[in-house]
């Protein structure tokens, strides 16, 4: 695995039971690749937590993931409503999400402590009315 | 344990993901909300919920969850059945409640593993 390689999605926020699907995707490419177990499960919670985000709380997204010898780079960006208080959004148990996103399992306010846990660098630019981008790095 | 186990216990149908089947179980967890099940999860752990939509297959694919026990007869569609087959993740469906489930499973030595953080 000597070449740094890229991945990129397209994530719709149209149809919420193909929710997961980049997510999916990356997991059995670094499986394929001979990622660390470790690895994996930590890209895996911290993308899919992410893809997540950008569907319930913007309007979709793009997802790139870069994959070196040292470390995976995860970049999320939407250009949904952008995030107020950041600090409030990473306490555990804050969320803003409506009922019939909580009928659906989610919005717990647990997703983006959870991927600050499953991840080696978090860094969150949000601006109101423009947009989210967050980038996650994990080291190999 | 392993999941075979887990289907006498609980008086469970398999009705997908039959590869699965002979796979060795650690832990369990019981909750209604896939952000739970992300941020608590543990490895070899098995999944009891009461929702029933193709998130929770995805939310099981990506903690590498055993099997997924739908209580109360909650019965999964066609779509998370061809995506469990496809994973080998076997699907089981009790007739009884969330807290008998966890109670009988947990009677038979099963436990949620530690807490930690
Ligand atoms: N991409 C985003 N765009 C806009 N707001 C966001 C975005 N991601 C998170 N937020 C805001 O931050 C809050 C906390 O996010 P977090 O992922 O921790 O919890 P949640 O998504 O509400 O619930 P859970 O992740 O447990 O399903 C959200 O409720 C939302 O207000
Ligand atoms: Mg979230």
């Amino acid at each position: 695995m000597a070449e740094v390689m890229e991945l990129n999605y397209t994530v719709s926020n149209e149809d919420f039971t193909r929710a997961g699907e980049a997510s999916s995707d990356v997991k059995k490419k670094l499986k394929q690749l001979g990622v660390s177990p470790e690895a994996i499960r930590k890209v895996a919670i911290a993308l899919y937590e992410g893809e997540i985000n950008m569907i319930i709380h913007a309007y979709g997204g793009q997802i790139k993931v870069t994959i070196s010898e040292e470390m995976i780079t995860l970049v999320l960006a939407d250009r949904g409503p952008g995030i107020a208080d950041i600090e409030k959004a990473m306490q555990a148990g804050y969320s803003t999400a409506p009922d019939k996103v909580r009928s659906l399992g989610f919005g717990a306010g647990m997703g983006l402590p959870n991927m600050k846990k499953n991840s080696d660098t978090m860094d969150i630019k949000t601006e109101l009315g423009v947009g989210t981008t967050v980038t996650m790095t994990i080291n190999l | 344990m392993t999941v075979n186990d887990i289907l006498t216990i609980l008086d469970a149908n398999c009705i997908a993901g039959k590869d699965g089947l002979d796979k060795e179980v650690l832990t369990a967890c019981g909750s209604d909300m896939m952000s739970d099940v992300l941020a608590f999860a543990h490895t070899q752990c098995v999944l009891l919920t009461g929702l029933c939509n193709p998130q929770v297959i995805r939310t099981a694919e990506m903690m590498d969850i055993v099997a997924i026990i739908f209580v109360r007869g909650k019965t999964p569609d066609d779509t998370m059945k061809a995506m469990a087959d496809e994973q080998g993740l076997p699907l089981l469906v009790t007739p009884h409640r969330m807290f008998s489930s966890c109670g009988k499973l947990y009677e038979k030595g099963l436990t949620g593993g530690l807490v930690d953080g």
